[in-house]
């Protein structure tokens, strides 16, 4: 059995006193596409910033490529971001800067890339997440769904091998919302990325999950394949299941 | 990453990953100038990303002009790379043309007479509504006059004494060495008077209340444009210079001139400290002398501009919070924009009042 990719134990986050995430252990696979899901405030997001120390968990272990990231150093930790792409939930482009020059940011700093190599680096991943016309565009001239895709694209830059996508489908029509999940799954076979999305999407998630992992209330209630998860009888599965959100 | 030539052929092997090219870029390129290769042999490369297919499709841009140039032997997997990332094929966009210095300034001249155009449209509403308002209070929240009073006047109190203090001191300390040398002691209370009901008073209070309420006011309508809260009071039928722009020019019409009074008054008091205890005139005399020296006229101009002042800042700021575009990024811009706008608008206005009233 090869290695988890990501392997977080025992993960504790408490905002004050009130706890969100309690003693949740997963292990991310390679090449697999897990999805975080529940409903709304039971602490997907939290899990997945915490995961990424965006936010500082309470308690607990999380591991990336076997090496412990809570209490590593500034620059490892660097080390391990730049393995690792995401897309945000209202993509977090930096607004006053072109499209372009958006994606142009991580290959600036974090390589020694010429700039015609950059160019074309730039030029190529726009052209995967189908927004080559927009490139010199300003985020504020772009519509939801082409700031994902751009979001998407600089999440692309540095060629991830994790990439973390908090709720990509949330404000997208179903077409739209289709169009990025086909992206997503073409990019992992032609990329061969891990990928690690929350969403409550019912939609997104019998399109593109391989496996599953169920927050209820900060308390992690399943974590398997979408079949097992529907044949596994806990009420809140298929509660969630038959309504479609809580 | 690893390449040698064998005949016409560039062999290339190892890994040709963001880590490997940029150290080995500049030379294969001078290398290919040399030996000119007709074909390249990628069977030795065993990991490649995006930066290795972007530096072998340069090579290709370069190199294919001047002959046939083969890529072969790839690996499945390789070439699957090479596939998916290569740009050959894609069209190379044609950058925004930048403007030449000419164009530009005819573009600011053009973009300048539009803007003030909009302003100048945008006062006669807020003018027209305002006198509207004072008749009937419909499309305005219960209460929103004294809230807006509050957070204009009261809340500004504090800085504007502080500020004025500290002027008031300044002015008398710096004049008073001068006038003690020639006996003219008891001058200070007329320059005092003069200076600070005159100028100090309404334009560093302006000042404060640009920096302060006139920032606050293009935050406020920035951020109501960028969230869509203008458009929801425009489909609740209440119209946004009513709602948001009204309560704000009444009440900073009462409140400015009550913060130029109290203005006045703090800096007299710090500058009668210096006058006092620096220069011997006696309490009675500097009261005496300072009103004397006031005339009506002075007080007149001095409450008359800082209202003009004050309807200046509140069109500004919320000229330039109607016009914000972008998000978060576009209220910062609308915020510094207005700030600006409105001091430079206030000292232009206070050289043009000076110059009429002298």
């Amino acid at each position: 059995m090869s290695q988890a990719l990501i392997s977080v134990r025992n993960l504790v986050a408490k905002y004050g006193e009130r706890t969100i995430l309690n003693d949740i252990s997963v292990d991310i696979m390679p090449g697999e596409v897990a999805v975080i899901l529940g409903g709304s405030g039971c602490g997907k997001t939290t899990l997945l910033k915490n995961i990424l120390r965006l936010q500082e968990p309470f308690s607990g272990s999380v591991k990336f490529w076997g090496d412990e990231v809570l209490q590593m150093d500034e620059p490892s930790f660097s080390g391990i971001l730049k393995r690792v792409g995401m897309l945000f939930q209202n993509g977090a482009l930096l607004n006053s800067i072109s499209v372009y020059e958006n994606i142009s940011i991580p290959l600036e700093l974090h390589t020694k890339l010429p700039e015609e190599i950059r160019d074309r680096i730039i030029r190529v991943k726009l052209s995967l997440v189908r927004l080559a016309e927009a490139i010199y565009k300003y985020p504020s001239e772009l519509s939801g769904g082409m700031k994902k895709r751009a979001a998407l694209a600089r999440a692309l830059a540095l060629d991830p091998e994790i990439l973390f996508c908090d709720e990509p489908s949330a404000g997208l029509d179903p077409l739209t919302s289709a169009a990025l999940d086909e992206l997503i799954l073409d990019l992992r076979k032609q990329l061969k990325m891990t990928i690690v999305i929350v969403t409550h999407e019912l939609a997104s998630i019998h399109r593109i999950a391989d496996r599953i992992i169920f927050l209820d209330g900060g308390k992690m209630l399943f974590n398997g394949t979408l079949e097992a998860a529907l044949k596994a009888g806990i009420p809140e599965i298929d509660t969630f299941f038959r309504v479609g959100r809580f | 990453m690893r390449w040698e030539y064998r005949g016409n052929t560039l062999i290339l092997g190892g890994g040709l990953t963001y880590r490997t090219i940029p150290a080995a870029y500049h030379s294969v390129f001078q290398s290919l100038k040399r030996h000119k290769p007709s074909e390249i042999d990628l069977g030795e490369v065993e990991t490649i990303d995006s930066a290795g297919v972007a530096f072998l499709d340069e090579i290709h841009t370069r190199l294919a002009s001047k002959g046939i140039l083969l890529f072969k032997g790839a690996r499945p997997e390789v070439q699957a790379v090479i596939d998916t990332f290569s740009s050959i094929k894609l069209p190379v966009p044609i950058p925004q043309r930048s403007m030449g210095w000419f164009e530009k300034l005819g573009d600011d001249a053009l973009n300048a007479g539009q803007n003030i155009y909009q302003c100048l449209l945008l006062a006669s509403e807020i003018y027209y509504f305002s006198l509207v308002g004072l008749i009937s209070r419909k499309g305005q929240r219960k209460g929103s006059f004294v809230q807006q009073a509050v957070l204009l006047g009261s809340q500004a109190l504090p800085i504007v004494a502080l500020l004025s203090f500290i002027i008031g001191f300044i002015l008398s300390l710096q004049s008073a060495v001068q006038l003690k040398n020639f006996g003219a002691n008891v001058f200070i209370a007329d320059l005092l008077a003069v200076t600070m009901v005159r100028e100090m008073g309404p334009m560093m209070t302006a000042i404060i209340v640009a920096g302060r309420s006139g920032s606050a006011i293009a935050s406020e309508i920035a951020t109501m444009q960028v969230t869509e809260e203008i458009d929801a009071l425009r489909m609740m039928a209440l119209n946004p210079i009513r709602y948001v722009v009204v309560p704000k020019f009444h009440a900073i019409s009462l409140v400015m001139p009550l913060l130029v009074a109290f203005s006045i008054l703090v800096g007299e008091i710090g500058g009668g400290l210096i006058a006092i205890g620096y220069l011997d005139v006696s309490l009675p005399t500097f009261v005496q002398r300072s009103i004397e020296i006031t005339t009506l006229k002075d007080l007149v101009v001095s409450f008359g501009k800082s209202t003009v002042f004050a309807w200046t800042i509140v069109i500004i700021g919320s000229f330039f919070g109607f016009q914000v575009k972008g998000g978060a990024e576009g209220v910062g811009k609308a915020t510094t924009a207005s700030v600006v706008a409105s001091i430079f608008a206030v000292i232009v206005l206070d050289a043009i009042f000076s110059l009429l009233y002298l």
